[in-house]
């Protein structure tokens, strides 16, 4: 089976300091990577470099295309990438803000990217944004209504539904839940959660709440110091630390 | 007179803004920057349009000059008398006798000729500004022929107004390739963009110049469910009565009492020497 992506021996240096360094897995597809690590393990940088929004200073980053097979996005046109990334990629920013044209409809937020790859059909693209504002359990009647005018909660919600209304196969996660308050980031982790097995989708996910890679991980690395420490199936890492670190990662988390 | 240089800019300076008028030429609808001048009248009169007129007029050249279609405007007599002063050309109010048009916010209703050339003032020539703050985005998703955004502010007209409501600046497509802002000409001419005369597009303030070959293809964005429409007010000049042109709505009294016009005043004059009768004047006449 051909990995969906094929990270290998990946390395991002800041002047002097490690962003991240010698880092390598495979990601098949249907399959979900957590990423976690304190604040400053090189995590965000990892990812950004997987995702094309920073060039690696080392490594290739293969992913699986749907015309050519395994292809190099680090080394392939940028006009190429950018495909890449409004259809088989998507990427779903900590702060909503990020993410969304704040000026713009949450239904022209959907269509968007609809309409960067060639919708011309303002009837589909309505219709195609009102299905995927009812998935994400935004009423329908806010479909005009700017994202000023949403929750926080509802923000994040119309960013992960404008990233898959595409359909893409692979979707990277920067702190999805970060900045919620808990009882929406259990409604968002169970959307999420049914979104990935409905649509079989891959995902990478950064994230320093264990909670989060728990419910929707896999497999997990763990990172420190722009060095990946310990690899493995989520629950065996969680419920079976082996480094340090990650000993300290898992017993950190209070116990309510 | 002898006090300028012909056209008051130096030639040096011409020569730079033609060559930036053939590379646009060269690429219809790309923008070109350009070292624009400072020039005697405050920015957003006209700027950019009067550097390139000033880079295009030869002394044989008759130059006619309209705002929002009139010859008769301050803007218009400002401009027409600075060239007059300035490069000593004639100048004219009709149509078909000028060589060099100068024009702010339309385009002329007489179909223009392979001889003529049209020279549009342009406030703010990048479409995307509006949905994409920034410069280096803007110029990559042009170099990129990435324009889905473009659609997702018409698509925001459709779902505010049911209707795309964008009337002037209506995004175009020129030659298969660039989008462009057509300057905020009502999206009643952009029909007439695909025209003889070569049109030449100046933006002093952000130092742009584009332009479209004559005979280019140009065409107006739009969804497949909602096609583009030339629209104007359902009414005919009360002056000329002529039914194809694009009217100005004026509200004559305390009553609201209101009358449309041409605003081509060069095209309604020649319209009422040929005999032509609109219901106010046909009124006024009883």
């Amino acid at each position: 089976m051909t990995p969906l992506l094929q990270v290998t021996d990946i390395a991002k240096f800041y002047g002097q300091r490690i962003g991240c360094t010698g880092v390598s897995f495979d990601l098949y597809p249907g399959e979900v990577m957590g990423i976690v690590g304190e604040s400053g393990s090189g995590k965000s940088t990892l990812l950004n470099c997987l995702a094309g929004h920073l060039t690696p200073d080392r490594g290739s980053v293969c992913f699986d295309t749907r015309a050519d097979g395994l292809r190099d996005t680090v080394s392939m046109s940028e006009p190429e990438r950018r495909m890449l990334s409004r259809t088989d990629w998507a990427f779903v920013h900590q702060h909503a803000r990020d993410g969304l044209r704040m000026n713009v409809s949450a239904g022209g937020n959907v269509g968007e990217r609809l309409m960067a790859v060639g919708a011309r059909h303002y009837g589909d693209i309505r219709e195609a944004a009102t299905d995927w504002l009812g998935r994400v359990e935004i009423s329908v009647d806010r479909i005009d209504d700017r994202p000023t005018a949403f929750s926080g909660g509802m923000q994040q919600r119309l960013q992960i539904a404008r990233n898959l209304v595409t359909g893409p196969r692979l979707v990277f996660m920067d702190e999805p839940t970060g900045g919620l308050d808990v009882s929406v980031q259990a409604r968002l982790l169970d959307l999420l959660r049914g979104l990935v097995r409905e649509m079989n989708l891959s995902a990478i996910i950064v994230t320093h709440d264990l909670a989060v890679v728990r419910l929707l991980a896999d497999r997990l690395m763990v990172m420190k110091d722009g060095h990946v420490v310990e690899t493995g199936l989520t629950d065996q890492v969680l419920d079976d630390p082996q480094h340090r670190y990650t000993q300290l990662l898992v017993s950190s988390v209070l116990q309510v | 007179m002898t006090e300028y240089n012909f056209a008051y800019l130096d030639e040096q300076t011409k020569r730079m803004i033609r060559r930036a008028i053939l590379k646009g030429l060269a690429i219809p609808g790309y923008q070109v920057p350009f070292a624009s001048r400072e020039m005697p009248m405050p920015y957003g009169w006209g700027t950019g349009g009067v550097q390139v007129s000033a880079a295009v007029l030869t002394p044989d050249d008759t130059l006619k000059v309209i705002d929002q279609g009139a010859d008769d405007t301050t803007n218009a007599i400002s401009i027409r008398r600075f060239f007059e002063k300035t490069a000593g050309v004639a100048v004219t109010e009709a149509t078909s006798d000028a060589s060099v048009i100068q024009t702010r916010h339309r385009i002329p209703e007489e179909p223009l000729r392979d001889d003529q050339i049209l020279v549009y003032q342009v406030p703010i020539p990048e479409p995307l500004r509006f949905l994409e703050p920034s410069e280096v985005e803007t110029r990559k998703m042009h170099s990129l022929e990435e324009y889905g955004l473009m659609h997702v502010k018409l698509y925001e007209d459709i779902s505010q107004h049911g209707a795309i409501a964008t009337a002037y600046a209506y995004p175009v497509k020129v030659e298969g390739r660039y989008v462009m802002d057509p300057s905020p000409i009502p999206k009643f001419d952009n029909p007439k963009l695909e025209m003889a005369a070569i049109q030449l597009f100046g933006a002093g303030r952000e130092q742009r110049i584009y332009a479209i070959p004559p005979y280019t293809q140009v065409v107006s964005l739009d969804f497949d469910d909602y096609p583009f429409e030339a629209t104007k007010a359902d009414h005919a000049c009360d002056l000329c009565g002529a039914e194809d042109s694009y009217l100005d709505e004026l509200i004559v009294d305390d009553a609201g009492a209101r009358m449309f016009m041409c605003s081509d005043t060069d095209y309604c004059a020649k319209r009422r020497a040929q005999g032509h009768v609109g219901a106010q004047a046909a009124e006024d006449a009883a």
